[in-house]
């Protein structure tokens, strides 16, 4: 028996502690603690709800503007305003790049040194890693020369004894069992995709001025104002060219890179097709619509519910069950911590109650963690790129589905191989693909309108809060990312009177609740076999696989300890 | 300089980039430091040295954003700063470790280059309650803040968290945040302000410091001239229309599509500095002025209370010919922005707005099941 630390969790945002009970080999418990937090929620208070966006925003510069879409929908959901179109369109292709970017940093930056031994490139032979490169690619940096000047760049690295952010690796590690030229392929790829990714998200600063922290939301559109003869226009015929150009590059770089590197390495580590499955339960809020966003019939992603790993059902999503509770983090609820409280009613009353610093253990009996305990109807859910592709193949959407059908073929695996750590890889490569795809149709929308002269980007009627109710409410829902996003919003007078937000990682991160049932990092992590003590590289897979955003997942605090309730009827 | 025996051809060549490649990069450098070329191979000479300085990357209540920022960094490439220009040794967004082994990677580095290092720190420091609303590895950030940046030769504090609390900071300060330099007195701090901090402005810095072994000049918040000597509005491109008096009244409307001045819509720029607008970001696609939205002063100090509310209009720009330094901004700027400013400065000198359509009816409440 032994228990095993891993803080920080490292290739994430934010700050993650594990703690995980090592018995026999095998780890028979685990507990996830988010440890930083910052209380923006409380910030926003008695705020302009037209700039909420803009300090939301800031809850993550990773998963950057997610949470400033979801802001703009939960504050014009509150003052009914509709959005034209054009604005429709751009804050999909803000979006979709987004995640598009991301879900390649996830794979090459945050998530590959878990299963690519650096050191092991070294070993590699040029020639034989250019032969599989082109058998797996159609990238034109294929070459033997190509390879060898990759492999010179890493062994000066290592011969100059300064290995840099590489320093610290589990390099050696037996769990590491790709051959040497698989190594060097996905190092090859890792630079690449560094390259690659600060060029696509330019995307972020043709309409948004600048990534991370784009600047061109507004409550009821956005500000990228269109004209087909205007040089300074944000949007202009000169601007789509550069806007298809980025497009493109971002469908080619996923085909040519990110999915055949995924299905390449994916088949040696087969085992980890039946480790971390977690929950088997699924959320998605679902998004990306091709008309009403109001209508999840329009959605790219379908909303739904898929329970217990049976896809034969998809049960639809009821914003009432949603509830948060902190049995097991460091709040008071007036009503008992353990009670369930819908997010429009939500209370937050911090009460640190862990060890002082420096401290070598948690007390995981009691409370643990910073983050919030979500559950829908009672049950501890999982949300992201897996939860968004089951939900999307069971409800038998035929994109998802020839995506979905496509992999498993390729891998020669059945449907329940998603079930599990390289499941939820592979479905967010499947996802990065499938919004790829969908990015170039969004600027040809836009380009059509720009040419009719349909360049409505903004609706005014609720610009001045002079012509807003005394109060009202609303919620905004978006699939970010690492999964379903919600932010609930009060707005009195011209301010904001209450905020919540309820967080992917939250959802996947969160600590157990009051019937003992464990969150989906806890749960993924059970029966997972750890090699190695002192090296627990299983851990950082699983855990890595999720994607995690702690900064996203920690919710309000008040320093004063004031009991915060929202006076709400439902 | 080199290590004796070298040869920086044949060191540059084993890092993989051509000397041609190298002397590009630090003119671009020394172009946004405003160093004259003369420095160029001093410049080239530190920066192709075969023993690379260390660096450290400290992230605690951050959103990541800055870390992704210099992830965007076009010159120099992300890679080649990683690889070639510095020793990159803790960063726990991007590096390899994790847990103990992280750990020890920068315990080894206050330990073993004391008084050598860099340290680049992203995000608040929580200070209320002993610290404890934020942990790593069971130790408090203002902990490790002062062991890191206390045995560190410079410390840079990138984005406006770092700098002084930034976001984190904004009242009611839940958690008792401050900036570095508050956090951890009596620390060398250079604060790259900004939400987040520009890139390109952190590898001139670099660079700079890797040259003369020093930091450039600063002003009085310890944030280098080159990057925050001067005012956005002074820089910008929508500037003529300002002085014409074409002013965007209303988004999407003719002068929002022809790109007109932004101040009535609550624009900043008048009230800020930063290089925005010359350096722009994500390899000088564009900046938010550019994307049609205005300037909400992301590099100056307590941005978040002194220049929200973002989308009203600033009380107090002068009208031309009235000389403001961008060392008198930012002198009793707390509550600057009022709702409902009617006859200040510039508000006097400009054409009136025409009257707006009539106000919608307000919507009904609505009975929603949540």
């Amino acid at each position: 028996m032994a228990r095993i630390v891993v803080d920080p969790v490292n290739r994430i945002e934010g700050h993650l502690r594990i703690e995980a009970q090592l018995d026999g080999g095998k780890l028979t418990d685990a507990w996830s603690s988010g440890t930083m937090f910052r209380g923006i929620e409380m910030i926003l208070k008695g705020r302009d709800p037209r700039e909420a966006w803009i300090w939301t925003q800031r809850i993550c510069g990773v998963c950057t503007m997610v949470h400033a879409i979801a802001s703009v929908r939960a504050v014009e959901d509150a003052l009914q305003i509709e959005v034209p179109d054009n604005a429709r369109i751009v804050r999909n292709l803000i979006a979709g790049s987004q995640m598009v970017q991301d879900h390649v940093i996830h794979f090459y930056h945050l998530h590959a040194l878990d299963w690519v031994d650096v050191a092991a490139a070294l070993k590699a032979d040029p020639v034989k890693t250019s032969s599989l490169a082109q058998s797996i690619s159609n990238c034109e940096k294929s070459s033997a020369t190509y390879f060898k000047g990759v492999q010179q760049r890493v062994k000066a690295v290592v011969d100059s004894g300064q290995l840099s952010l590489f320093a610290s690796g589990y390099w050696g590690h037996p769990a590491y069992i790709l051959p040497p030229e698989a190594n060097l392929l996905a190092v090859a790829h890792y630079l690449e995709a560094l390259a690659w990714q600060k060029d696509f998200i330019r995307i972020h600063a043709v309409l948004g001025g600048k990534n991370p922290h784009p600047q061109s939301f507004l409550v009821g559109g956005m500000s990228t104002a269109m004209d087909p003869n205007e040089p300074a226009a944000v949007i202009n015929p000169e601007r789509i060219d550069l806007l298809r150009d980025l497009v493109a590059g971002a469908k080619k770089f996923v085909n040519d890179y990110y999915i055949p590197d995924v299905l390449a390495i994916a088949p040696f580590y087969k085992d980890w097709f039946t480790r971390g499955e977690g929950l088997g339960n699924f959320l998605s809020y679902g998004d990306y619509s091709s008309g009403d966003q109001k209508d999840p019939k329009t959605f790219l992603f379908p909303r739904g519910i898929v329970m217990g790993r049976d896809i034969s059902k998809v049960f639809p999503v009821d914003p009432a069950k949603i509830t948060e509770s902190v049995a097991h983090s460091w709040y008071e609820y007036a009503g008992g911590d353990a009670s369930g409280l819908h997010p429009s009613v939500g209370e937050t009353k911090p009460k640190y109650s862990g060890p002082k610093p420096p401290y070598d253990h948690l007390d995981v009996e009691a409370k643990y963690s910073w983050l919030k305990t979500p559950r829908y109807d009672g049950k501890p859910m999982e949300v992201g790129p897996l939860a968004r592709m089951v939900v999307g193949y069971a409800a038998g959407k035929p994109e998802i589905k020839a995506a979905v059908d496509g992999a498993l073929k390729a891998l020669n695996a059945p449907a329940t191989v998603l079930f599990s750590t390289l499941g939820r890889i592979a479905a967010r490569a499947l996802e990065c693909q499938l919004m790829a795809a969908q990015l170039p149709g969004w600027v040809d929308e836009l380009d059509s309108n720009l040419a009719h002269g349909k360049t409505d980007i903004f609706n005014p009627v609720r610009w001045d809060p002079g012509s807003w109710p005394a109060s009202a409410s609303g919620y905004g829902w978006h699939e970010a990312p690492r999964g379903a996003l919600g932010h609930w919003v009060e707005i009195k007078g011209r301010s904001i009177e209450n905020y919540q937000a309820v967080v992917p990682t939250t959802w996947n991160a969160g600590p157990r609740d009051a019937q003992g049932q464990r969150g989906a990092y806890e749960a993924a992590l059970v029966n997972t076999p750890v090699v190695d003590p002192g090296r627990p590289l299983e851990i950082l897979r699983t855990i890595h696989s999720f994607d995690p955003c702690i900064a996203c997942a920690v919710h309000t605090v008040d320093a004063q300890g004031r009991e915060y309730t929202i006076p709400r009827i439902p | 300089m080199l290590a004796p025996g070298s040869d920086l051809n044949t060191s540059l060549a084993n890092r993989g980039i051509t000397r041609r490649q190298l002397v590009k990069f630090c003119s671009a450098m020394l172009a946004t430091l405003a160093l004259p070329e003369r420095y160029l191979a001093q410049t080239v000479a530190a920066v192709g040295k075969a023993r690379k300085p260390v660096l450290v990357w400290l992230q605690f209540q951050d959103c990541t954003g800055c870390s992704e920022s210099m992830l965007r960094s076009s010159h120099p490439d992300v890679a080649d700063v990683v690889l070639d220009l510095l020793s990159w040794e803790y960063h726990e967004v991007i590096m390899a470790g994790a847990g103990d082994a992280a750990n020890r990677a920068l315990e080894r580095v206050v330990k073993e280059e004391k008084g050598k290092y860099l340290v680049v720190v992203e995000g608040a420091i929580p200070m209320a309650e002993g610290g404890i609303y934020c942990t790593i590895g069971g130790r408090t950030a203002v902990d490790i803040a002062r062991e890191v940046c206390g045995s560190a030769a410079a410390t840079i504090a990138v984005g406006a968290c770092a700098f002084d609390g930034g976001l984190v900071r904004a009242d009611p300060n839940p958690t008792g945040a401050l900036g570095v330099h508050e956090a951890v007195p009596g620390v060398k701090v250079v604060n790259m302000a900004g939400c987040p901090h520009n890139p390109a402005n952190t590898a001139a810095l670099l660079v700079h410091y890797l040259t003369f072994h020093d930091v450039p000049a600063l002003d009085q918040y310890n944030r280098p001239l080159f990057a925050y000597g001067r005012i956005i509005h002074d820089q910008c491109e929508r500037r003529a229309h300002f002085d014409a008096g074409r002013f965007v009244t209303e988004w999407g409307d003719e002068g929002h599509r022809k790109g007109w001045c932004l101040y009535k819509m609550g624009c900043k720029g008048p009230e800020a500095t930063f290089n925005c607008p010359i350096v722009q970001w994500n390899d000088h696609t564009s900046w938010p002025i550019r994307a049609g939205h205005g300037c909400i002063a992301c590099a100056s100090p307590r941005f978040w209370d002194h220049m929200s509310p973002f989308y009203d209009r600033l009380p107090n720009v002068p009208g031309f010919g009235v000389e403001v330094t961008a060392s008198e901004l930012g002198v009793g700027l707390v509550g600057a922005t009022v709702l409902g400013v009617t006859a200040h400065g510039i508000v006097k000198t400009i054409r009136p707005a025409p009257a707006p359509p009539p106000p919608p009816a307000p919507p009904v409440e609505k009975g929603k099941e949540n």
